[in-house]
């Protein structure tokens, strides 16, 4: 019996779609790489210079004399901190902005990562918690803030625009909140306090990032096995569930480990503005149509968080936070995306 | 016979509707005493009849007397806070015919404060009149900016462009002002109570102050209602009843861009007053901009006044910044309204 397809076609697919796989690999590959240098840089460079060797030092745990200090306790978290906290803003970003088929429709603009901060800054300011039951907290806040918008926005079946109407009012109340909280902190909690506001990795530590780091590596693998189906759901309810996609199990699955993500990271870091609304769309436009963008949107992340923390740092005469410096750079991009997708009537990312 | 039965009825409705409208204002009227009495009577200490008219009448030997005489300026202050933003919210929805305007919501009461954070940090802005112009020119850039993201390309401003261009240039601003307070902690600590939005810090004078500023802001307001209620028809029909859309466009938000930029400026951002009062008032009085802009004013002072109280009264002896109650006021009331909209795709 003969293929019913023309060899020449099938080959012809094949091709496309080993191009397109190698494509996403180099796209991340050098993504990858990017983060990688970046982060060895913002751990070399400082008011003091360390050489790679004396960096691998400190981390194979010898004591190199100034170096120990100064990476071990403050480059090193503070690097950290921000790699992770940008690979879950990133990737949390971009799930949401799947789900709902618009770019505009990111975490921090629909209040979810403001229902985190606010929870977070109120176990730290009033209740003066520790750092795990804070992130749990903050957790569980954004899932709530995440079930209310949905709950509030379904009326004869969900709407994507009503939705983001609503997550915007709700971020409101969470915004005053934090405000108020914020107002009442002691002189001295102010820079701290400010954390919850813009974002910042100015005091991190070791054992804030112990359960960033866990949350990382349980929830990131369970959603980059899920990217096929955010694909899938991508083409609409109808497409994905006819493609064999168990489609409201597998949205809920997808909300609820991007909610995860997303409060572990504001409760290390607090809500850096704009990286989950800028991870997805630049990924996607450096990737082209190919394949998940979830790993890449979520190096990207990283790699804002990175660069934007080294400037914050380094590039102006005081120290700014990493959030102030993702918002005011943010801000252009977003009115030209504002913009963009406005000409086009178009939504997607 | 005919003449008779027909005759009486072109006039019976707008009768009635004057009745019912006379009506609301007295009900209304009623309602701004109660709350201004309450505004001078209630707070952190309780105070009797005595002490209220002796602090009304400078007497300030008690510390209750006293404490009247603190509270009456902060009332007026509340009082025309509310009804400058609630008119300008109202005339901005009718402008940008947009059932969501709301100067905070659009990313204008963040303008005017960027304004004023800049002004204060690189320009030693330091007395109140200063403040009330920055504020103001902060206000019509960010209105400029925002409405001009919100309409770019087909379908012109639909609510859903507007709000999120709003949203997206309130981040951006604030992210701007961190970078400019962070570095002085000085000014921070100062900012970071008017950035909650309150009128605890009245005085005589700043009413004073920012009083011509918000009558000539009404008085535009006022004047181009007969064109809201034109562009109200939608731009083609409003063109053909002969009035000049851009200009009366251009000018009611110059109006109310004067008024909630000198209302920001001496009482910090205030949400959602501007949005949930014209809303309320269209089911009381309808919506016709003559009658809606006063009844607006009427209601706003209202409910800021009646905010200011609960702030007061919920966290005794402390208090809550008025902005903060409105807010979480508010903003349910705008996600009920987000509810009944059919919300236009983006």
């Amino acid at each position: 019996m003969t293929a019913l397809v023309p060899t020449e076609t099938l080959e012809l697919v094949a091709r496309a779609r080993h191009r397109r796989a190698r494509r996403w690999w180099t796209v991340t590959g050098v993504l990858l790489l990017a983060v990688g240098a970046i982060y060895v840089l913002s751990l070399m460079l400082g008011d003091t210079f360390y050489s790679p060797a004396e960096i691998w030092g400190v981390i194979t745990g010898h004591q190199v004399a100034g170096a120990s200090f100064t990476v071990g306790e403050l480059r090193l978290p503070r690097a950290t901190t921000g790699l992770l906290a940008g690979l879950c803003f990133g990737m949390g970003g971009v799930v949401f902005q799947s789900l709902l088929r618009n770019a505009l429709a990111s975490p921090d603009v629909i209040g979810i990562t403001s229902g985190a901060s606010a929870a977070a800054v109120f176990c730290i300011v009033v209740l003066g918690l520790s750092q795990t039951a804070v992130s749990f907290i903050a957790t569980v806040a954004a899932l709530a803030a995440a079930l209310l918008i949905y709950l509030l926005a379904y009326k004869d079946g969900g709407s994507g625009p009503r939705l983001i109407l609503i997550g915007i009012g709700v971020a409101a109340i969470f915004d005053s909140v934090i405000s108020y909280i914020v107002s009442r902190a002691a002189e001295w909690d102010l820079p701290a306090a400010m954390r919850w506001l813009t974002g910042s990795l100015n005091d991190a530590s070791w054992d804030r990032i112990l359960p960033l780091a866990i949350a990382v590596l349980v929830l990131m693998p369970l959603l980059l096995g899920m990217g096929r189906d955010l694909e899938l759901l991508r083409l609409g309810d109808h497409t994905a569930s006819a493609l064999g996609v168990p489609v409201e199990r597998r949205r809920i699955l997808l909300i609820v480990t991007a909610v995860g993500l997303l409060a572990f990271a504001t409760a290390a870091a607090g809500p850096i503005a704009f990286v989950a609304f800028l991870s997805g769309p630049i990924a996607v436009r450096v990737l082209g149509p190919v394949g998940s963008p979830i790993l890449p949107a979520g190096l990207v992340g990283a790699l804002l968080v990175l660069i934007a923390d080294f400037a914050g740092q380094h590039a102006f005469g005081t120290r700014l936070p990493v959030g102030v410096i993702t918002g005011v750079l943010g801000a252009p991009y977003l009115v030209y995306l504002l913009i963009r997708s406005n000409r086009s009537q178009g939504t997607t990312l | 016979m005919i003449a008779d039965v027909a005759a009486p009825a072109p006039h019976a409705l707008p009768q009635r509707r004057m009745g019912r409208r006379a009506l609301w204002l007295v009900v209304l009227l009623a309602a701004l005493a109660v709350v201004a009495v309450a505004s001078v009577a209630v707070g952190a200490r309780t105070v009797g009849w005595d002490d209220i008219w002796n602090g009304l009448r400078g007497m300030t030997d008690s510390v209750s007397a006293a404490s009247v005489s603190k509270r009456v300026p902060r009332t007026l202050l509340a009082m025309i806070v509310g009804a400058a933003l609630a008119v300008a919210g109202a005339t901005l929805q009718g402008a940008m015919r947009n059932p969501l305007g709301d100067p905070q919501l659009l990313g204008v009461t963040g303008g005017a404060s960027l304004a004023i954070v800049v002004g204060i940090a690189f320009f030693g802005l330091s007395t109140a009149t200063g403040y009330i112009w920055v504020g103001m020119l902060g206000a019509a850039i960010a209105a400029a900016f925002v409405y001009a993201i919100g309409s770019l390309g087909r379908g012109g401003p639909t609510p859903l462009r507007l709000a999120l261009a709003g949203a997206v240039i309130a981040v951006a601003f604030s992210s701007l002002m961190s970078a400019i307070l962070l570095p002085r902690i000085d000014v921070m600590s100062v900012f970071r109570f008017w950035q909650v939005g309150g009128v605890g810090g009245a005085t005589p004078q700043s009413i004073l102050q920012v009083l011509p500023f918000l009558i000539v802001g009404f008085l535009i307001c006022l004047l181009s209602s007969p064109a809201l209620n034109s562009l109200a028809l939608g731009d083609e029909l409003a063109a053909g009843l002969g009035t000049r859309v851009r200009t009366a466009r251009l000018v009611s938000s110059f109006g109310a861009v004067i008024l909630c930029g000198a209302a920001t400026a001496v009482a910090g951002p205030i949400g959602f007053v501007g949005l949930v009062v014209p809303h309320v008032c269209r089911l009381l009085v309808g919506v016709d901009h003559r009658w809606l802009l006063p009844f607006s004013a009427v209601t706003g002072a209202v409910l800021l006044t009646a905010a200011d109280v609960i702030g007061r009264v919920v966290a005794r002896p402390q208090e809550i910044e008025v902005g903060i109650v409105t807010a979480i006021l508010g903003a349910p009331f705008f996600i009920a309204i987000v509810r009944r909209q059919k919300v236009r795709a983006l």
